[in-house]
């Protein structure tokens, strides 16, 4: 039974890793176009909304798609002063209170409230006010998708846990983050 | 009782606790502000409607120009960290200064100050000079003490200097333009400079042996060549620093697109010393991507949160603390404002500080009639030592890793405490003397107004960032404003 769950656990993994890469792919993207579009108003004036808000289209996918692999890595910030003195054992508890607790309802209410928004955007075919602008539904799809998976990797990451409680899986707990570096 | 009158500290209670135990800070805190709003409308003290509006909310963070800036300055910083810069530089400076007591330490303050002035990434700063500095200043006969104390410090001095990344996002979360932001850091950050070089000049004095000057026999270069050599490394920073920083003060880009391009530039100077390749690029890009959605997910959560905490009147609860303990003058409080974010920073980092805490204090430095600008630069001056102190000192932290064994953790810490206390006179100095930070603004007063409805409005400020100077700024953010405008957080919030 439990090894089915962490079959599913890992086809999740390997969803959010796809998703990761995509996002990664993004940063230097959207770095290329914001500097392309700041030089091609100066150099031949030219200036596009579409390519304007296309950078924060792109920006909404870093965080969104790349979101749930952070999770996957423990790599969202936490205050560790307590929590790397707890065993190991004591740490997978206190996941997984966070990850029912806290990540859970969350990541679902925010599935649950985006999604008629985004339904609003798609069928009534919203675009950005702006004269070329993008239509909207792509970047609002972006909500309830990211939250979702992230949904998903919340079970993933609930199913590691209780198999490593139960001995039969070995998982690194400990956060092994790179901290914000300015 | 009222519920209302509980809510706000049973909030702050509850957050304190969730934190300290070590569970996620972005799920903490929006799920709190989830529970606490759902309770709230059970309560009858908002409408449902008021939550109903959270993907507005989130979609508002997403479009603001400004976060944008989190990706390519940390993308720049992690390319510029690998391309070799600051090695030409710091050998070049060494050379040039070698000659006199505390030579070397002048020559990583100067480099920490010309890395701060073309990007914004401590790492970046501390990393690329303890591997290089470090070795020389133990060989020459350095303090164990000094040397890691001023490599440590100067790294961080980055944190001050534009193009700073904290600069931007506290621009963001105090409602003020960026461009006004930089302009009052570069006060500051010149004191501290001269602070630091100061300091080495009288230790220099006092305990020449601690910091001796680089024997002749490795004082190879002369005349030109040294010349040579400093221009090396001095050339291609002033070109990044007109990239990035005179494009900003300029007008020509706003500081997003001046990020994006301090990007390109640093692609290219990696190129030009034969250090670009995909590995050192994917690391870059992977690290960036960590790094921002890590920042943004607080910021989400942060978001939630304080719309619940200002809906219950958290900030009426703050208000009559900081009365009851008499800290409603301008100058108590800020003196308490900055012990306090002293003493946070032992636990929380700048992104946390900035996006939890300042939004709480933001309205009543305002009511009490602070420069929101010189309130930030404060602010900023003051976070820089969290990267000097344990338990996190991330500065430390760094420079731990690439220190050698024979380097003792203790004198790492120990090194840094005379640094720690340089950048709190900074701060002293700063609440006495705020022309230091308001001397080049020019004071529109009447613009303060409008800044202050937008505030209280809409407190994570995420919509609250138009108010860019830059002319040129104008027909780039249409996009970015849109999604606010048509936000009804905002309209039923004014209502």
């Amino acid at each position: 039974m439990l090894s089915l769950f962490l079959s599913l656990s890992q086809r999740i993994d390997q969803v959010s890793r796809a998703a990761a890469r995509f996002a990664v792919a993004l940063v230097l993207i959207c770095a290329l176009v914001s500097a392309l579009n700041a030089l091609s108003r100066y150099l031949f004036d030219l200036s596009s909304n579409a390519w304007l808000e296309l950078q924060w289209y792109m920006f909404g996918g870093i965080v969104l798609l790349g979101a749930p692999h952070l999770l996957k890595t423990n790599g969202h910030i936490r205050v560790d002063i307590f929590y790397s003195k707890l065993t190991h054992r004591q740490q997978l508890w206190l996941d997984l209170a966070g990850l029912l607790v806290f990540l859970a309802p969350f990541s679902i209410y925010m599935v649950l409230t985006s999604w008629p928004w985004f339904l609003e955007a798609w069928t009534l075919q919203e675009t950005s006010p702006n004269a070329g602008g993008l239509l909207r539904w792509p970047v609002k799809l972006l909500l309830p998708l990211g939250f979702a998976l992230l949904t998903l990797q919340g079970v993933s990451e609930t199913i590691k846990r209780i198999a490593a409680l139960r001995g039969t899986l070995s998982l690194d707990s400990a956060p092994h983050y790179e901290r914000p570096l300015q | 009782m009222n519920p209302i009158d509980v809510m706000a500290p049973a909030m702050f209670a509850a957050l304190v606790v969730f934190l300290l135990l070590g569970l996620p800070v972005a799920f903490s805190l929006a799920a709190l502000g989830l529970a606490s709003g759902l309770l709230a409308i059970e309560l009858g003290v908002f409408p449902p409607a008021f939550m109903a509006n959270l993907p507005y909310r989130i979609f508002g963070i997403l479009s603001n120009e400004l976060l944008l800036s989190i990706p390519f300055f940390t993308l720049m910083g992690a390319i510029l960290e690998r391309s070799g810069l600051a090695e030409d530089l710091l050998e070049g400076f060494a050379q040039l200064f070698g000659g006199i007591p505390g030579g070397i330490a002048y020559a990583v303050i100067v480099v920490g100050a010309i890395l701060g002035a073309i990007t914004g990434t401590v790492a970046a700063s501390v990393i690329a000079m303890g591997v290089i500095a470090l070795p020389i200043m133990m060989r020459v006969g350095y303090s164990h003490r000094m040397a890691t104390g001023v490599i440590a410090a100067s790294g961080t001095i980055t944190q001050v200097i534009p193009p700073s990344l904290v600069l931007i996002v506290l621009a963001d979360q105090l409602g003020r333009s960026v461009g006004d932001m930089y302009l009052g850091a570069i006060g500051p950050s010149i004191a501290q400079v001269l602070i630091f070089l100061l300091f080495i000049f009288v230790a220099s004095l006092i305990a020449p042996k601690s910091m001796p000057p680089l024997p002749e026999a490795e004082r190879t270069l002369k005349g030109v060549s040294l010349l040579l050599k400093v221009a090396k490394g001095v050339l291609p920073s002033l070109a990044l620093i007109f990239v990035v920083l005179g494009t900003i003060f300029m007008g020509l880009a706003t500081p997003t697109e001046a990020g994006a391009m301090g990007v390109v530039g640093a692609i290219a100077l990696a190129a030009a010393h034969r250090r670009l390749n995909w590995k050192m690029m994917r690391e870059g890009m992977e690290s960036t991507m960590s790094i921002t959605v890590m920042v943004i997910f607080i910021l989400i959560g942060a978001s939630v949160f304080t719309l619940v905490f200002q809906g219950v009147d958290g900030g009426l609860w703050i208000e009559h603390l900081f009365t009851r303990i008499g800290a409603d003058d301008p100058t108590t409080f800020l003196i308490v404002v900055n012990i306090l974010i002293f003493l946070l920073a032992f636990f929380l980092d700048f992104f946390e500080i900035a996006f939890i805490v300042i939004p709480l204090l933001a309205p009543m430095a305002d009511k009490l009639g602070i420069d929101l600008i010189w309130f930030g630069v404060l602010i900023c001056v003051n976070m820089q030592t969290s990267f000097m102190h344990p338990p996190f000192g991330f500065a430390l932290f760094y420079l731990r890793g690439i220190a050698p064994k024979s380097v003792a953790s203790k004198d790492i810490y120990l090194g840094a405490i005379p640094w720690v206390a340089l950048q709190l006179l900074l701060v002293g100095i700063l609440i006495f003397f705020p022309e230091l930070v308001t001397g080049l603004l020019d004071k529109p007063k009447n613009v303060d107004l409008q800044s202050i409805e937008i505030k209280l409005d809409d407190t994570n400020g995420a919509s609250g960032s138009e108010n860019s100077e830059n002319p040129f700024s104008e027909n780039n953010k249409k996009g970015a404003e849109s999604a606010p405008l048509d936000d009804p957080a905002d309209y039923f919030k004014k209502k």
